[in-house]
């Protein structure tokens, strides 16, 4: 086990999602609300995609299936051909509020999952140097939570959920509470990161912008209930650094994001 | 000035007004400065904060000594500061005072614990589950509005006369309101840290062990730390009734011989015991919780 998961790579090729017919009904007292309306995905092991909307459109909620910390009242959701049934260590999620254990200092935090499963002390310190270094937290790696700001703790909580081996890495508005200048700077680690680790990724933005410079394809979602509108593809150059965000692909596409949505306001 | 030369009248209204507006501009800055002092939850310096307590228990002290030096109040029922200073100097250099003090902190240490090592588990069971708060927690709301100087009869009847009841005492006094506490301590726990953890791979008794447990620590720890001052409140009320030792019993006996300076003593060591177990838990906290 302790091998599997020092190195990651091995399990690459695996980590792709099918969604089929998803559909979530909250009920409160008399009234019914539909949150999902029959959503049909599938996610290509390694592939990076975006699940785009406004607020209240039901994608959080989406990706909370997913992760098998909701349950849908209809159809069913498969992780390499492994049905969903709650919450598991096959898919890592990275939450927007900082969900970083205090108590444990930034080493220990990256070291929670595999500690979990029992790996020994030294393959822990091994996957724990790994990530630290993956995401350039080496100094920090004695501090805890409360002695990091917003972005390093997002970062911390990237590598502890990509040192526990997952196959699919679950985003929910990541970078949403950073300010600007940090937003952008990790939106380049994560993508750095995911060069390296290719493992599959489930993001969930409503940021333009962010989806475009991150993700190999977009789904854009709208409410009432919660549906798929439309895909897009991107088709910007693999490697990808800030210039990108000037080019016209880039340009064009967000123009035609942002008149889906507005279209969709109307 | 009450017939002012119109052209000097000028001038010195002029002098007079900027005057007043130095000063009120001064007591306006004064005023800044003061509502600094003043803001709601902000800190003021570790310093002003020690000087403020310091002269808050300075003002406490020379209240008493106006009322008793200036023979305002009958020294019967309140007696002066130094004497009550050299009875305390006195009874602490006997060893029976000693002794009434020993049995005292272990009838509150022995009650306490007792009553924590029952009632932290069922908090947590109570705040962890929602299962567990419809069963534990109506019966210990209800019981718990019960005084527990009311069960007093029922423990002399259950447990007799003898330590255990003293014990027992202090126990219901606290268990209840523990209980509760913990509880409500364990559903402060975020939420996210456990859904978190799942996404980690911990199953229900592992997030149980790695994030409830440790999370709800501190907030603990300060619970444990007020319920100390109520098992203290219990010890004088068990002491009180049918015993011959502890710190209870030397208020009483001082009573009896209308001794007010021994009470004075005996109420005072109680309060400089309660700081100190209060001061080494907020140590502890920061000690064993830098985290936090």
């Amino acid at each position: 086990m302790s091998e599997a998961i020092g190195v990651a790579g091995v399990e690459a090729g695996q980590g792709s999602i099918t969604i089929r017919g998803i559909g979530k009904t909250y009920r409160t007292g008399k009234t019914n609300f539909r949150a999902l309306g029959n959503i049909d995905l599938d996610i290509g092991a390694n592939e990076f995609v975006t699940i785009l909307g406004p607020s209240g459109c039901g994608k959080s909620t989406l990706l909370r299936i997913v992760a098998g910390l909701e349950e849908s009242n209809e159809g069913v959701i498969n992780v390499d051909g492994d049905t969903v049934v709650g919450p598991g260590a096959d898919r890592g999620m990275v939450f927007q509020g900082y969900t970083l254990f205090p108590w444990l200092t930034v080493r220990q935090n990256i070291e929670y999952g595999p500690k979990l499963k029992g790996v020994s002390i030294l393959d822990r310190r091994a996957i724990s140097n790994r990530y630290l270094r993956i995401t350039r937290l080496e100094s920090f790696a004695s501090r805890f939570p409360k002695q990091l700001s917003g972005g390093m703790k997002q970062r911390v909580a990237i590598a502890r959920a990509l040192a526990n081996g997952p196959k699919v890495l679950l985003m929910d508005e990541p970078f949403g509470a950073l300010d600007a200048q940090t937003k952008l700077e990790m939106q380049e680690a994560l993508l750095e990161v995911w060069e390296r680790e290719k493992t599959t990724v489930l993001f969930i933005t409503h940021d333009i912008d962010e989806a475009i410079f991150l993700s190999q394809r977009i789904v854009v979602m709208g409410a009432g209930p919660g549906h798929i509108v439309r895909e897009f593809p991107v088709t910007l150059p693999a490697e990808r650094t800030s210039d990108v965000r000037e080019h016209p692909d880039f340009l064009k596409l967000r123009r035609e994001i942002a008149a889906l949505l507005k279209h969709k306001e109307e | 000035m009450s017939k002012p030369n119109p052209s000097l009248g000028v001038p010195i209204a002029g002098k007079v007004n900027l005057e007043a507006e130095t000063s009120s501009s001064a007591v306006s800055a004064a005023k800044a400065r003061k509502r600094h002092t003043m803001q709601i939850f902000e800190d003021i310096p570790k310093r002003s904060f020690g000087i403020t307590a310091t002269i808050s228990f300075l003002v406490m002290i020379g209240i008493w000594s106006i009322l008793s030096y200036g023979q305002l109040v009958n020294p019967i029922f309140l007696p002066t500061p130094d004497k009550v200073f050299t009875t305390m100097i006195k009874l602490l250099g006997t060893s029976d005072y000693w002794n009434h003090i020993g049995i005292s902190i272990f009838r509150v240490s022995a009650g306490f614990m007792l009553a924590c090592l029952v009632a932290i588990p069922i908090g947590l069971f109570a705040g962890t589950y929602r299962f567990g708060e419809a069963f534990i927690e109506p019966p210990m709301e209800f019981i718990r509005y019960m005084p527990a100087v009311a069960f007093i009869p029922l423990i002399m009847v259950w447990a007799g006369i003898g330590e255990s009841a003293k014990i027992l005492l202090i126990f219901t006094g606290c268990f209840f309101q523990l209980v509760l506490m913990v509880a409500s301590d364990t559903r402060l726990v975020s939420k996210d840290l456990v859904q978190a953890s799942f996404t980690l791979g911990a199953s229900r008794w592992q997030a149980i062990q790695t994030v409830i447990i440790p999370a709800v620590q501190p907030r603990l720890l300060n619970t444990l730390r007020l319920m100390l001052g109520w098992a203290w409140t219990y010890l004088v009320v068990a002491e009180l009734v049918a015993v011959n030792s502890g710190l209870g019993y030397a208020i009483m006996k001082a009573q009896r011989f209308l001794n007010t300076e021994q009470i004075f003593v005996g109420i005072i060591v109680i309060g400089l015991l309660g700081l100190i177990s209060d001061r080494i838990f907020a140590f502890l906290n920061r000690r064993l919780y830098p985290w936090a």
